[in-house]
């Protein structure tokens, strides 16, 4: 499983590349994508759609299932992934590149951990 | 096996119609269309070969055991379908005079009376073409009641997790707002849960009882009460109504509007996914309410009447009159006698052969069952990394229809059988010895399991690019 | 007494202590005291031989008319034999919904070329296993339009009125303002459409062609609802649709329809068909079930039930439509009549209709009085015509000689003619009206 250093993370699984003060990607971190199984869709939000913090912005699809992917950060939407729309495979293949959505006029980070402390969230959901 | 369409030549055709025998009057042009539909060219015999070979990679109820849990397929008699296609009912226009069809209003007005003996209710519509159609009516019934007290606040519905899914999707397409509640862990109704969650905003609760683990609700009459103290009202999802008829209605246990899935508690086929007739009972509070129109007895004969306060129409015409026909005939046959010995039987065959599998498949629950029970794989999964699908697929090559999987999500690994009072003694003997052979197997050869089907005309098919990369219709150009 | 349990009497004995109850009463030990074993106040058990005569006579009591130039909704157009014959195999009949592919290939295949010939009929990329029936196919495509920018939705005057009534319940139940498009001299009013758009609005519903027969021009109101931002749903009658443009040539987004003159008896009005099919850009909206091919594990091409993350026993409360069970046979049965007539046999069976429909308009037009109600406009095979008697006068001398008649309506009567009218009946209707019109 991967963590990459460069990025921070929420609990709920999604990970954050900042841009700027006030930008940043967002993305499904490689544990959620392992533990959500082979994903075959994605519904995203659209450019100019708010996000906030701890509030579910788009859900991925498996065969059997749906799951909610959360907002990380409080802002407006930039630009959304839309390869994903046609490729949802890319979540699985590559999760760090497959970032979802871009947010702009971020005005509130949520609670983050850093690639060790969201590795050993992970460690810990595991043995539950 | 080929599509109808690769087995197409140009040129050929059924004599089906006559000449015209009248002077030919083309369409005015510019509202033709372009180019004719590329439908299949096809002789009788190809035709009727084709439908063959398709009927061929079928299993239905009239192949083999099929205790699909929670959809109570139980044996459809031969009769049925012999008077459905009776032309004194096929042969109806739907908008004849009514003295040209008293017939299928007695049809329905006889059905009406007699499930609303069954169920405690008091007036019945037959609009709703299935289960989940029935819930939205029934829901949209409850939401016409608050709104005609001036009560605009009952906003909520509260479901419990265990839940069919239908339950919470029918109460958002009615406008309303889901309170989900958990359940104890035998799937029961958590009477302090429910508590909390009642209040000034409580519309209703929708309940299916016996749940969906197969327990009869012991508290029933406390969670109703609970639910109307609070100004709200139960609606009472029918789906394993085929535990309880004659033994418990569900307005003597507190509802207030029902809806039945007439295929499967009233023994009419499922035909592959519908048509299917979700019928709906209302009691004394929300029967002014019903779909427009509803047969009754008037004037020594029958007329169609809109309730006072009809929410309107959920579907053209009167639902599926076909499917009631079939209904009527069952309950004529049975009974009131013999729907309380079916429900019976139901209950006996899904105990015994709990109890033949449960030295291999433990149930979920401990003590006796309704017409269904769930058993959980987790620990077989665990052991031998067999999983409750592959335990599934491996009955496909029994010759026998798999068990409902993974559902209710409260338990893991879960099988739910509902063999239904259809099967004998023998088939249930015969049944119980193929699964436990499946599940000593998994130990032994797990790997077979995970192979398995294979004796099927195909193998397990791969859902995930058939989702990623959805092939909805067949592509002519790439011939 | 009637009952289809096997186990005799012995067996269920011996399985009560297999379980290790002692009777039936204690395995509803957990059913209140107060509310077990209610007396139900109903007959007893019958033979079958009792019950088919008891239905039977049921049968009797309707009148089946040996000539019907009634629609309106429910079509009496010719079933052909094969329809009936392979509809009626009970592998087919009594199978549940295909969630188990390697046993249902039969299902899921049918059903895919189920799909595939309502493309074709409509001219669309992608439709579902069906629905319950035209109306409520109607409703759920007016759901599929609606997201958090556009709500309202119009709908046709000269839509069928169950159409009407069934997208007005479903829309009140999610809280959406339904507003109806007027009609002028039997067609849908176009410019009062324009005026009624409004940012903001999801869908226009136009029937083609419309509860009175009428053709609407159907791209123009397509091309004035896009321009609004809306989406363009159209209502076709399948036989028609072989012949008209399709939906997709005059834009529409989804196309839906009552598809029971694709096979269906009468039968008082269901079981019958809604079928649904749309644009690429709208498919994973489709409500209901819907059939993929894939491969399977050995290599093969097979069909699948997909996109099921969309649907209620997964999705629950977020789903946007509750459907599970619809109307797989009728599905099969549409499809069955579909590839026997093939695309001469539609063909000719809507110019049948049509042809059979204005030689009777023309000559209960040779009576004064019989004018047609909207002469302007161009019809498929439903008209409406004016009466110089009172329309029910008409209909009753009509149904003395076992003639359904056609409907009567605000502006006289709609008539309806399919291929199954002979021209010996047509004249014959025509007699009697014009006897009547004498007397």
């Amino acid at each position: 499983m991967n963590f990459p250093e460069n990025l921070l993370y929420s609990k709920s699984h999604e990970w954050v590349e900042k841009i700027s003060d006030t930008s940043a990607r967002v993305g499904l971190t490689d544990y959620a994508q392992d533990a959500l199984g082979d994903l075959v869709f994605v519904n995203l939000p659209e450019p100019g759609d708010p996000v906030t913090d701890g509030e579910a912005f788009a859900d991925v699809e498996s065969v059997k299932a749906v799951s909610d992917v959360y907002s990380p950060v409080t802002g407006a939407v930039a630009a959304i992934n839309e390869e994903l729309l046609d490729r949802p495979q890319l979540i699985n293949e590559s999760p760090y590149e497959a970032w979802f959505v871009e947010v702009e006029e971020i005005e509130a980070f949520g609670e983050l951990l850093d690639a060790a402390a969201y590795e050993a969230h992970c460690r810990a959901e595991q043995e539950k | 096996m080929k599509l109808i369409f690769e087995k197409s030549v140009p040129g050929r055709c059924c004599a089906l119609l006559p000449a015209c025998d009248v002077p030919v009057r083309p369409l005015e042009s510019r509202f033709a269309r372009k180019d004719p539909p590329r439908l299949p060219e096809l002789s009788e015999v190809d035709l009727s070969r084709h439908y063959t070979a398709l009927a061929g990679r079928v299993h239905g109820v009239n192949d083999g055991f099929y205790p699909l849990g929670s959809c109570t397929m139980k044996y459809n008699p031969a009769l049925h379908e012999e008077l459905a296609a009776l032309p004194g009912f096929a042969g109806v226009h739907p908008l004849q005079p009514q003295h040209t069809v008293q017939g299928c209003l007695e049809v329905l007005a006889r059905a009406e009376a007699l499930l609303c003996e069954v169920t405690g209710m008091e007036q019945m519509t037959f609009q709703p073409a299935a289960g989940a159609h029935g819930e939205l009516t029934g829901l949209l019934l409850i939401k016409a009641y608050h709104r005609d007290r001036g009560d605009a606040a009952r906003t909520k519905i509260i479901v419990p997790d265990s839940a069919h899914g239908t339950n919470p999707a029918s109460a958002s397409m009615a406008g309303f707002e889901v309170v989900n509640i958990p359940s104890a862990p035998d799937g029961c109704v958590d009477l302090e849960a429910l508590r909390a969650a009642v209040g000034p905003d409580t519309a209703g609760l929708m309940l299916t009882n016996p749940n969906t683990l197969g327990l009869f609700d012991r508290n029933i009459l406390q969670i109703t009460r609970i639910v109307h103290e609070a100004g709200g009202l139960n609606y009472y999802d029918g789906a394993n109504l085929n535990a309880v008829m004659g033994v418990a209605r569900p307005g003597d246990m507190g509802f207030d509007v029902v809806h039945l899935n007439l295929h499967k508690t009233f023994s009419t086929p499922h035909g592959g996914g519908g048509p299917g007739s979700g019928a709906v009972g209302a009691g004394a509070l929300l029967a002014p309410f019903l779909p427009a129109p509803r047969a009754a007895a008037a004037g020594g004969g029958y007329a169609f009447e809109t309730p006072p306060k009809s929410i309107g129409t959920v579907k053209a015409f009167y639902g599926n009159f076909l499917v009631v026909v079939r209904a009527l005939a069952y309950i004529l046959t049975l009974g009131g006698d013999g729907l309380s010995e079916a429900s019976e039987n139901a209950v006996l065959n899904a105990n015994y052969l709990k109890a033949l599998l449960a030295p291999y498949a433990p149930p979920a629950c401990a003590g006796v069952c309704m017409h269904e029970f769930v058993v959980t794989l987790e620990r077989l999964k665990k052991e031998t990394g067999v999983t409750a699908l592959d335990v599934a697929k491996a009955m496909l090559d029994c010759g026998i229809h798999p068990p409902t999987m993974y559902f209710p999500l409260i338990v893991h690994e879960a099988l739910m059988f509902e063999p239904t009072e259809t099967e004998s003694k023998e088939t249930l003997d015969w049944a119980a010895a193929q699964i436990t052979g499946i599940l000593r197997r998994a130990a032994e050869d797990p790997q077979s399991l995970h192979a398995a089907p294979c004796t099927t005309p195909v193998g397990r098919p791969d859902e995930v690019a058939a989702a990623r990369a959805p092939k909805l219709r067949y592509r002519f150009d790439t011939l | 007494m009637g009952s289809y349990i096997p186990s005799t009497g012995a067996q269920r004995e011996e399985m009560l202590r297999a379980v290790g109850v002692p009777s039936f009463e204690a395995l509803y030990a957990d059913v209140p005291q107060e509310i077990r074993f209610p007396e139900l106040k109903m007959g007893t058990g019958r033979s079958e031989l009792e019950v088919a005569a008891e239905l039977r006579a049921m049968a009797a009591k309707n009148h089946v008319f040996s000539s019907i130039f009634r629609g309106a909704g429910a079509y009496d157009h010719y079933i052909p034999s094969i329809v009936k014959r392979v509809t009626a195999k009970e592998e087919f009949v009594t199978a549940y919904t295909p969630y188990q592919a390697e046993i249902s290939q039969g299902i899921l295949q049918s059903i895919f070329e189920y799909q595939t010939m309502i493309c074709e009929l409509t001219g669309m990329d992608a439709a579902n296993a069906s629905v319950y029936d035209g109306a409520t196919a109607a409703a759920e495509a007016a759901a599929m339009c609606r997201d958090r920018r556009h709500s309202r939705v119009l709908v046709s005057a000269a839509a069928h009125p169950a159409v009407r009534s069934t997208v007005r319940t479903y829309c009140e139940g999610a809280g959406v303002e339904v507003a109806e498009v007027p009609v002028r001299d039997g067609r849908t009013d176009l410019e009062a459409l324009q005026g009624l758009l409004a940012a903001g609005d999801a869908c226009f519903y136009l029937q083609q062609p419309n509860f009175y027969g009428v053709l609407e021009d159907a791209a123009a109101f397509g091309a004035a609802v896009h321009a609004a931002g809306a989406k363009f749903i159209m209502g076709v009658d399948p036989i028609a649709a072989a012949a008209l443009a399709t939906p997709a040539e005059c834009g529409a987004d989804i196309a839906v329809g009552e598809g029971q003159p694709l096979g269906m008896p009468l039968s008082f009005g269901g079981p019958y068909l809604g079928f649904m099919a749309c644009t690429h850009e709208l498919f994973r909206k489709l409500p209901g079930r819907i059939v993929g091919e894939t491969t399977d594990s050995r290599g093969e091409r097979c069909f699948v039930l997909t996109l099921q993350a969309r649907e209620q026993h997964i999705r629950r409360e977020k789903a946007s439509s509750n459907i599970c069970s619809n109307e797989a046979l009728c599905a099969m049965t549409a499809a069955v009549y579909m590839a026997a007539m093939g695309p001469q046999g539609m063909a000719q069976a809507a110019q049948l209709c049509t042809s059979k429909a204005h030689y009777l308009a023309s000559r209960l037009g040779e009576t004064p009085g019989f004018e047609l109600a909207y002469p302007k406009a161009e019809f498929f095979h439903e008209f409406v015509t004016r009466t110089p008697v009172e329309p029910q006068r008409l209909l009753k001398a009509l149904e003395e000689q076992d003639i359904l008649g056609g409907l009567p309506v605000e502006d006289g009567i709609l008539w309806c003619v399919t291929e199954k009218n002979t021209k010996e009946q047509i004249d014959r209707l025509v007699e009697i009206a014009q006897e009547v019109a004498r007397a």
